[in-house]
């Protein structure tokens, strides 16, 4: 079963592998294994999603019985006997989107799932910049203590968007003073932290695969992976420059940019809550621009790497080669494309010139597109295949039927005049909470279980994983497929009480029906890290491929070893050569596995072109399957052809 | 067993999903009031939704049906292996070219709607059909709707007139909080404005939402086709009372008249009872 590659004589130690035992802290703190970066922020981003979600639980209870005592935690809420007063809810939704948005799923996804997969899927030894790659975490936790403080000075309460002027003017609500300040510092450490990591990314993905790992020999989850680091690097500075300007409008950090005192979003004449009239000339449109400039591509920078896992994890566990490669890896370069002339999607009613609502809706439109081929070849990776029903599987078959409900739901507030209406509404909220957490979340629980033997060479309990998953994904469509009836009955976003409008009076039983889903939905979570963390004790120990999946970091020993590789590893072939009738009495067939009879040509020079005089029969996701080497291919290709046609 | 029992699983819940759909209009989950909108603009917007909810509900039987097809063919595959293949361009391309015909459609069938609520306005900002139409400027802020009228009778001629009076407040404008009325059956147009952050002015029944923007001042049209009461409420977060932005709008048939009577207890100096409105002397405010 082991089969790393042990045929390259010419592969020298990919890594000094026995020159040092390093210390505790060099080992598990201020490590540069890029392997020890993605275990801490793992755990890093999965302790900020039981606060996000508990943060999510307040606001549920305050939706469900307004004003009434919160249970557990009303103590502790407010001054006023444990209700949520409308400022502390109001802080409640920005928080949670802020820490669900920025401290989970961007880190866990390029953060956790980036740094432990990209060099090992690669078959390199590390990172490119290692010590780069130990900051891009220890930016992180700036990130978080400024979050704390915005939490001790009351929380910031403008919404994660921030719009000015609620969110420029210290007099415009309670949570606009030092706690927006503080906000806007944490965000451009997140800032700071996500560019190191997506540099890191490019060059590593870039410059460092190994030997016969060409691009096209890629695994889908790299392709997303790399896609999004470029986002990344052309959006997040346009987020950062936004923030600055607005601490300069704020004239914040203590009176160190006193003398600023810019106006870049902020009119002149507007008096709040009775403050002096504000002097300036600005525009408050102009940070909803620039904002969207980056959270848009930052909504795909939250989704595409989830794709790419899903993608492996699906062919793996069907035990079938991913259907349309290609189609797959073009499409998450589409919707990178697109996502970038989206953003006015976000504005169509804020009163900006209409006629670019047209040309923003016709590509917001366009972008379900690349995203309904995605869906297609995710159901045709199935098809026929022979599927393991085990928590993988079953995340990954969640995060295809939610992304379905999320990808539609979106195409009705792309339509501008359909948008009118459900703009600001719960139908938004539906929405994107099917996306975000239906799609990525699901994708993210299956990836946890999927890598874990390779993190710590033991398996999670599958009996917990299953009964988490039952529970998730009921309290999930329990919370928020009501939520897109909320929004058509017309109830808007972030109302600490709807009720007191008489035509939404008759939806707090609903509401209440969803408070509950959620809670169920939020002590599942309890289970996974239960299951998480006694399997990194206790879990049954497994060999350096349990799965029997072809990926180079399959190759490796679970858990690899500093340099991951005991030998630089060779790959002759695309990473889902599942049940290829190549090799018998298995259904794997790995990517550095050489296959005997060995070519005349030794592959002491892999790094030949795919479908070159190098080990062509073995490079499938190529367009030319029929290798008269082996005589027996040409028999898969005219049955998929001829299946094809049937259908 | 469990193979059967997860392949249910997945069946079920689209299925679920489409009953809640279907009974929605019976649970009154439907539009406001479970009605069609209250201006003919409005109502297209809901023929695009159904139209929409049609095309993705076919879609979603679709993608979900061939999803629990193939989940059900592979629990059961007794083969030794999965089946070989690597995808078919030709349903590659099939699934490019139909999804992109129904969307284009989709986006090019909306632009008509968009184009009436607010673009051709938009362009004709300067031009000359508004000051017969306009009906009052609505300033929102923290946590109110503030409505001015021009004084009952006062006609406008040009567009300059009205940039005038949107400028500064005029001698027998007349006020109101939080209760806007508009005419029945003739295009409204509201001025919109904000005094301090972001608000947005959202008429579920009506399907209007317009964000008003501070430092802007934003033109809603829109011409109400049924009489009655309907709730105002702020669409974009605008601090910690933003959910009691509650207001109404109300239409009626003859607007003159209601300004006249809140004319003239706006002017009620507390000892000649106003003409119009006798018997609200108790609740007026000044």
């Amino acid at each position: 079963m082991n089969t790393t590659d042990t045929l390259n004589p010419s592969s020298g130690p990919a890594h000094d592998l026995h020159h040092h035992n390093p210390s505790f802290i060099k080992k598990y703190i201020f490590s540069t294994d890029h392997k020890m970066i993605g275990v801490q922020f793992l755990i890093t981003t999965l302790i900020m999603m039981l606060l996000g979600g508990a943060l999510a639980l307040g606001i549920r209870w305050q939706l469900a019985w307004p004003w009434e005592n919160m249970p557990i935690f009303g103590i502790k809420f407010a001054g006023e006997g444990g209700q949520i007063s409308p400022e502390f809810y109001t802080m409640l939704f920005t928080m949670h989107a802020t820490v669900m948005i920025f401290l989970v799923v961007i880190p866990i996804l390029a953060g956790a799932f980036g740094n432990f997969l990209i060099p090992l899927m690669i078959g390199a030894d590390d990172m490119a910049f290692p010590t780069l790659n130990m900051l891009s975490y220890w930016f992180m936790w700036p990130a978080i203590f400024f979050f704390g403080l915005s939490f001790y000075f009351g929380g910031a309460a403008s919404g994660w968007t921030s719009y000015p002027l609620l969110s420029a003017l210290p007099e415009a609500a309670p949570g606009s003073g030092h706690a927006q300040n503080m906000w806007l510092i944490a965000v451009t450490f997140v800032g700071v932290s996500s560019m190191m990591g997506s540099v890191n990314y490019m060059t590593t993905i870039i410059n460092m695969r190994a030997p016969g790992m060409t691009l096209f020999r890629m695994p889908l989850t790299i392709w997303s992976m790399f896609i999004t680091a470029i986002l990344q690097a052309f959006a997040l500075p346009v987020l950062t420059a936004a923030g600055f300007m607005m601490l300069f409008d704020r004239a914040a950090l203590g009176g160190a940019f006193e003398g600023i005192h810019t106006s870049f979003f902020i009119p002149s004449g507007i008096v709040v809550n009775n403050a002096d009239p504000t002097v300036g000339g600005g525009q408050a449109l102009l940070w909803q621009h620039l904002f969207w400039f980056y959270s848009h591509p930052a909504v795909y920078i939250m989704l595409l790497p989830a794709m790419g896992m899903v993608s492996d994890m699906l062919a793996t566990m069907c035990r079938k080669p991913i259907f349309g490669y290609k189609p797959m890896a073009y499409s998450l370069a589409a919707i990178a494309g697109l996502g970038f002339i989206v953003w006015g999607h976000h504005m169509f009613t804020s009163g900006m010139n209409p006629a670019l609502g047209m040309t923003f809706m016709v590509s917001t439109i366009m972008i379900a597109l690349p995203s309904a081929i995605k869906t297609f070849n995710w159901i045709g990776t199935i098809w026929g295949g022979k599927i393991r029903f085990n928590t993988v599987t079953l995340h990954c078959i969640a995060f295809v039927s939610q992304f379905v409900v999320g990808g539609l739901s979106g195409i009705f507030m792309a339509a501008v005049p359909v948008d009118i209406y459900i703009h600001d509404t719960y139908f938004i909220v539906a929405h994107f909470h099917y996306v975000l957490f239906g799609s990525t979340l699901f994708g993210i629980f299956g990836a946890i279980q999927f890598w874990f033997p390779k993190m710590f060479g033991r398996m999670m309990n599958e009996r917990l994983g299953k009964i988490h998953f039952f529970l998730t994904f009921v309290g999930f469509n329990g919370t928020f497929f009501p939520m897109h009836l909320l929004g058509v009955a017309g109830m808007p976003r972030r109302y600490a009480d709807p009720y007191i409008h008489p035509y939404l009076e008759h939806l707090m039983p609903m509401n209440q029906f969803i408070t509950i889903c959620a809670l169920i939905m939020g002590l599942a979570q309890l289970i996974l890290i239960y299951n998480w963390v006694s399997s990194i004790f206790w879990g049954p120990k497994c060999g350096p491929n349990p799965w029997n999946a072809n990926g180079v970091e399959w190759s490796a020993p679970s858990p690899p070893p500093h340099g991951n590789f005991e030998v630089i590893p060779t790959v002759y072939r695309g990473p889902y050569e599942y049940s290829s009738p190549l090799v018998q009495g298995r259904d794997f067939l790995m990517q550095t596995e050489l296959l005997p009879p060995p070519e005349p040509d030794e592959p002491d020079d892999p790094d030949v072109p795919a479908g070159s005089a190098g080990p062509a029969e073995q490079d499938a996701p190529n367009d030319s399957p029929e290798d008269p080497a082996t005589g027996t291919d040409g028999e898969p290709g005219e049955a998929s052809e001829t299946a094809a046609e049937e259908s | 067993m469990s193979r059967i029992f997860w392949c249910l699983f997945f069946t079920f819940w689209p299925i679920a999903a489409i009953v809640v759909c279907a009974i929605a209009p019976a649970m009154d989950w439907g539009f406001p009031g479970n009605r069609e909108a209250a201006t003919p603009l409005g109502q297209r917007i809901d023929d695009l939704f159904y139209l929409i909810l049609g095309i993705v509900t076919v879609a979603f039987i679709g993608t979900m049906g061939a999803l629990a097809y193939v989940l059900w063919k592979g629990s059961k595959n007794e083969d030794e292996k999965g089946w070989f293949s690597h995808g078919s361009h030709n349903l590659e391309v099939i699934w490019t070219i139909v999804p992109s015909g129904i969307l284009l459609f989709i986006a090019l069938y909306q632009i008509d709607v968009w184009a009436i609520y607010r673009v051709r306005d938009y362009e004709n900002r300067d031009a000359d059909p508004r000051p017969t139409h306009l009906v009052a400027e609505v300033t929102a802020r923290q946590f109110e709707w503030r409505i001015r009228y021009p004084a009952p009778g006062k006609k406008f001629k040009t567009y300059k007139e009205v940039k005038d009076w949107l400028a500064r407040p005029h001698a027998g404008d007349v006020y109101a909080v939080n209760k806007l009325f508009v005419p029945l059956n003739r295009e409204t147009l509201i001025y919109l404005k904000s005094g301090d952050v972001q608000h947005a002015f959202f008429v579920p029944d009506l399907r209007v939402k317009q964000d008003a923007m501070p430092g802007q001042s934003i033109d809603i049209w829109f011409t109400v086709n049924r009489a009655g009461k309907f709730n105002l409420t702020c669409a974009e977060l605008c601090g910690w009372g933003h959910y009691k932005m509650r207001g109404e709008v109300e239409a009626v048939e003859d607007l003159q008249a209601q300004l006249r009577r809140l004319k003239s207890l706006q002017d009620y100096d507390g000892v000649t009872p106003p003409e119009g409105a006798p018997g609200e002397l108790e609740g007026a405010t000044p």
